[in-house]
């Protein structure tokens, strides 16, 4: 995300000009502009002649509309308006570096936690995670995310900005940053995999693919502080060096279920075979994804009944597969007075418990789209039976494990719609 | 005239600007650092200031309970403006299973945190000129109601 100044903070702009010429003549004008990637106001102060610039009494002149009044009246120009708006920017570059708190704070505490305890994501605090953490790992963990994994690859923000970001994830550990070192580990990777199906698969699945659900939120106990990463992720592998892994495997994680290799009873050549199994599993992170089968935004089928028994049909068919029904309603209720709602549109709401607490589970967010409903309508002399399309919908999402999960939801939708309607 | 070139050619530089307010992520998710309740009670505050009225608060984790499931707070709140439902139902139906539009806000810790999906989104969903205007509002919408959650002063 880089600096500059969006049209919300160009409306959010104020002008001010000191009340008298500065003793050289020049004017003093104070411009304050909330800029793109801060919530604070950035302020910037530049000295103009006052004959080529305001009337000099004291006014302030916000929005755009009122910067292009200054203009038809001929006290601005164009290029000063330039100056203006480059101003804070400039001020801002030349005199400070990116805010990692700020940043942090914008970009990675809505899943990491404010003082990175966690949440949907991991926490990024504990002290074995941050002191085994090379810095360069962490940059290149937010540059390239996680995909399928939830953590987005954050290809805006500049690499500054990401050195702050690190460099405020550091503040919690009172230690170094451990060195980074890329030279490869060297190991015998069959062998690798019998030892990593032997001791890790517990925790990071077959295939290294990872524990379920996401970081400590809904998906486990809150004194289980991580979840087991997914070490075959390309975006994992491209961030994490063979000797971080290493390190890792050999001195576990405190708080933790990772334990030390020595735990296990093995030796320096047998975690080298892990680290050449796990560095084997590593895709090219930049291969063209296959291209996602192409899905319609709404699952809408025709009914071939009339309105009010097509609604029983969706009741029927959906407590028939195990959904209780919530509520039916209106779709405008609550939206109009009441006894005036649409008498035509109507939503049935219902729900799988276990599987909606299954899906919270896998990711906390998808709450958005639940519980299921299912909408009838008249429409040109047409009854119309429609919903959601989950599996377009899981893409919103970079988290593989809920794909299966709309995957099934978006079979159940089809039943259901099928059943009420043919 | 050389007003009305001044006016045109700022414009441009403005629409140009390769920073724009409008974000594409395909979500937007804030934390709050205030309580569940109290985060709560501002979100319908913010809706209703920016112009929606509030159709109904999904109480998910009262579902989730009562069926025996352990759960922290999580409610999904929707809301809308009446004409402009009325308007989307009558001319463009496909859109109705995306309607009213819907906030999920759930408590984590002493913390709450929103969810939504960005309207930018349902541009592809969507490929309808006449409603990217649409979509492009909720979104700004949507980012100023969050904006007052977390900066309600």
């Amino acid at each position: 995300m880089g600096w500059g100044f969006t049209l919300r903070s160009l409306s959010n702009f104020v002008a001010t000009p000191s009340s008298s010429p500065l003793p050289g003549g020049e004017l003093e004008i104070t411009l304050r502009l909330r800029a793109f990637a801060s919530k604070k106001p950035t302020s910037a102060i530049g000295y103009l002649q006052p004959s080529d610039y305001f009337e000099t009494h004291n006014k302030h002149w916000q929005n755009i509309s009122g910067l292009l009044q200054l203009m038809h009246m001929n006290l601005i120009k164009l290029h000063q308006i330039l100056i203006l708006f480059c101003l804070p920017f400039l001020a801002h570059s030349a005199t400070s570096a990116p805010d990692g708190e700020a940043l942090y704070s914008e970009n990675c505490s809505i899943c990491h936690g404010s003082d990175g305890t966690g949440g949907v994501g991991i926490p990024l605090a504990l002290p074995d995670f941050i002191n085994q953490a090379p810095d360069e790992y962490l940059k290149r963990t937010i540059r390239f995310g996680r995909p399928g994994r939830v953590m987005p690859a954050f290809d805006k923000l500049s690499d500054s900005e990401i050195n702050a970001i690190v460099a405020h994830i550091r503040n919690w550990s009172d230690k170094r940053a451990p060195a980074w070192d890329e030279t490869p580990v060297a190991g015998n990777k069959q062998h690798g995999q019998k030892l990593f199906d032997q001791h890790c698969i517990t925790c990071h699945g077959k295939n290294a693919t990872g524990g379920t659900g996401t970081g400590v939120s809904f998906s486990r106990q809150k004194d289980l502080p991580i979840t087991a990463p997914a070490l075959n992720n390309p975006g994992f592998l491209s961030s994490a060096s063979d000797l971080m892994i290493k390190n890792i495997i050999l001195n576990g994680r405190n708080n933790t279920p990772m334990q030390a290799a020595s735990t296990f009873g093995l030796k320096d050549l047998d975690v080298n075979d892990i680290v050449s199994y796990i560095r084997s599993l590593q895709p090219p992170l930049h291969s063209t994804p296959p291209k996602p089968e192409e899905e319609p935004a709404a699952l809408i089928y025709e009914s071939s009944y009339g309105f009010d028994e097509t609604v029983e049909n969706v009741k029927r068919a959906a407590t028939g597969m195990n959904f209780r029904l919530i509520r039916d309603q209106a779709l405008d209720q609550g939206l109009v007075e009441a006894g005036k709602e649409s008498q035509k549109q109507k939503i049935i709401y219902f729900c799988n418990f276990k599987f909606l607490y299954e899906a919270l589970a896998i990711d906390p967010r998808v709450g958005m789209f639940l519980p299921c409903r299912v909408t009838v309508i008249e429409h040109k002399d047409t009854v119309q039976v429609m919903s959601i399309n989950p599996k377009r919908l899981s893409r919103l999402f970079n988290n593989n494990e809920l794909d299966n999960a709309c995957t099934q939801m978006h079979e159940l939708y089809t039943s259901i719609l099928e059943e009420a309607t043919l | 005239m050389r007003f009305l070139k001044q006016l045109s050619f700022t414009l441009c530089l403005i629409f140009v600007s390769p920073v724009q307010a409008i974000t594409t992520d395909e979500l937007i998710m804030i934390r709050s650092s205030q309580s569940f309740p109290e985060t709560m009670a501002v979100l319908q505050e913010a809706i209703k200031k920016q112009g929606y009225k509030l159709s109904r608060v999904q109480r998910v984790d009262i579902g989730l309970t009562q069926m025996g499931y352990k759960t922290d707070k999580y409610r999904v709140v929707f809301f809308g403006k009446t004409e402009e439902i009325h308007h989307l139902t009558k001319n463009y139906p496909s859109l109705i299973p995306y309607l009213p539009l819907k906030i999920a806000i759930f408590a984590e810790g002493d913390e709450t945190i929103l969810v939504s999906s960005n309207p930018l989104s349902f541009k592809e969903l969507y490929p309808d000129a006449q409603l990217s205007p649409l979509f492009e509002n909720w979104s700004k919408d949507i980012t100023k109601i969050f904006d007052f959650v977390q900066f309600p002063d």
